[in-house]
């Protein structure tokens, strides 16, 4: 009985997670479409999938990716080496977002914009190097980001002066940017951060913030993500620019 | 649909693998080869990665089978001229008021979305822990929450009215940084981070179609220019309602101390 219960109430908590959701759908297609909600039996399936894999997500995080997180930054601020936790710091930048696949769809999608503008040929293959040379540029941008971030957490550098200055540098940028480019790049600052790097990173984060004395883990520690979601408007843009 | 939506299920977990590849082959590598320490509690964290693949491939393709097509068929259908002519009763010549469906479903959308948003829920447990208990899970999700209707809403109605996406963005960041300097320091870099952290699998689907079928459809504007900018926005304004949210919590505590 206790067993059943300690199942049960993940899937409890999942499902009023999607509540919200539910009741959004069904108010839009029955009250103001005034239409029948087609497909029950694969919606009942689906909002079933939903709920058993957001319960497992969360389990997952608490026992591998924040304890994963953690341990690392812990063992990177007893090694004492800077220079290996920079590397370390970009290269999961860069990893885990080269792959993404919301960048892939983003960066496809600039490709068919810079074609139909005349920014390039408009045959596949140019289409293709540009949205490789764009994925690349945004992952290099993350990478950076984070290794400029966890730089941050160690010398206690302020957030807001960061961020000001990733600001400052977004709106010049728009000043000289193609005008097509700017819409992409201001939502490839969103889309970049995935489900598994979110955890993983806040983990170190809050994990270094918290080995290292006179850091505060609620101050210091966040703020990686944001950074990380701020580059990528600047390259995006430049990118822009330069091809 | 040819196969069912169990094999399917097993396609996007091999999707999810390939998606995690890089980022194990970082982790494992660097401890194997720099750090040379055995990783604590190694099953139990490898169990954990198998719990999230696992766990994200079932979310996903649930998603997919429950939610994606008929929220993309919904915001195809809410931002149809036949919809919205059937009920302003004009039939030519909508101002912006016509599409108040449209700002509605936006608004709801983007705040059911981000309530079930995976990666949402990740740094709200952390900041949970992290702040001893004094950021509410629950709270701090229906801040990003606000945050992102607030944003997607007002995403459509500068589709729909066609202005341009920098000055909404600059005069964003004037806010953000002004509101800097007035929250409490505790809540800046948590705020900041909740700005990245929404736009997620859940919501980017919905809200990308949503942008595009409007900026397909209403007159004068091209999907390719004006399509975008949603997730900008869905980006900017949890960072303001979460330092409102900290603002207001810090202002009642005042209060009820006073009152003592």
């Amino acid at each position: 009985m206790e067993k059943f219960k300690h199942l049960l109430a993940p899937l409890l908590s999942s499902a009023r997670d999607l509540m919200p959701i539910v009741v959004v759908i069904a108010f839009f297609q029955i009250g103001v479409l005034r239409q029948p909600i087609p497909n029950l039996g694969e919606i009942a399936l689906g909002t079933l999938f939903v709920m058993i894999g957001l319960a497992m997500f969360v389990r997952g995080l608490e026992m591998g990716l924040f304890p994963i997180g953690e341990s690392m930054a812990y063992a990177f601020a007893r090694k004492g080496s800077l220079s290996w936790l920079l590397l370390f710091a970009f290269a999961l930048g860069f990893g885990t977002t080269v792959a993404e696949p919301a960048l892939i769809a983003v960066a496809d999608e600039a490709a068919e914009v810079a074609a139909v503008g005349k920014m390039i040929e408009d045959t596949p293959e140019a289409r293709e190097s540009y949205a490789d040379g764009l994925r690349v540029t945004v992952a290099l941008s993350v990478g950076f980001a984070i290794l400029v971030g966890v730089l941050r957490i160690i010398r206690g550098w302020p957030i807001h002066y960061l961020i000001i200055a990733g600001y400052i540098g977004v709106i010049i940028m728009t000043g000289f940017a193609p005008p097509e480019i700017i819409g992409i790049a201001y939502d490839s600052g969103g889309v970049t951060t995935s489900t598994i790097t979110v955890p993983l990173v806040t983990a170190l984060g809050v994990g270094l913030a918290s080995s290292i004395k006179g850091r505060n883990p609620m101050i210091d520690g966040f703020g990686l993500i944001a950074f990380a979601s701020l580059t990528p408007m600047i390259f995006v843009m430049g990118y822009g620019m330069v091809i | 649909m040819s196969a069912g939506p169990f094999t399917e299920l097993l396609y996007t977990l091999l999707d999810t693998v390939t998606d995690v590849l890089p980022i194990a082959l970082t982790i494992f590598g660097f401890q194997l080869l720099v750090l040379r320490k055995p990783i604590p509690r190694l099953g139990r964290v490898l169990a954990g990665f198998v719990y999230v693949l696992v766990g994200l491939a079932f979310f996903l393709e649930g998603l997919e089978l429950a939610l994606f097509p008929l929220g993309k068929l919904m915001a195809a259908q809410l931002t149809d001229p036949a919809f919205i002519a059937n009920v302003t009763h004009h039939v030519t010549a909508f101002n912006w008021w016509d599409y108040y469906w449209v700002y509605l479903f936006a608004f709801a959308i983007g705040f059911s979305t981000t309530i079930a948003e995976p990666s949402l829920l990740a740094v709200a447990i952390k900041a949970h822990q992290v702040s001893a208990g004094s950021i509410g899970v629950m709270g701090l999700r229906v801040a990003v929450a606000i945050g992102v209707a607030i944003g997607i809403a007002l995403g459509t109605f500068r589709i729909v009215t066609g202005t341009p996406l920098h000055w909404y963005i600059i005069t964003g960041y004037v806010v953000v940084v002004v509101q800097t300097y007035f929250a409490p320091r505790i809540i800046i870099a948590l705020a900041y981070d909740s700005g990245g952290v929404t736009t997620s699998t859940v919501t980017v689907p919905l809200v990308a179609a949503l942008g595009l079928g409007l900026a397909s459809t209403v007159p004068g504007r091209s999907a390719l220019l004006d399509g975008f900018g949603l997730i900008a926005f869905a980006s900017l304004f949890p960072m303001m309602t979460v330092m409102a949210y900290a603002q207001l919590s810090e202002w009642r505590a005042r209060r009820a101390s006073q009152s003592h």
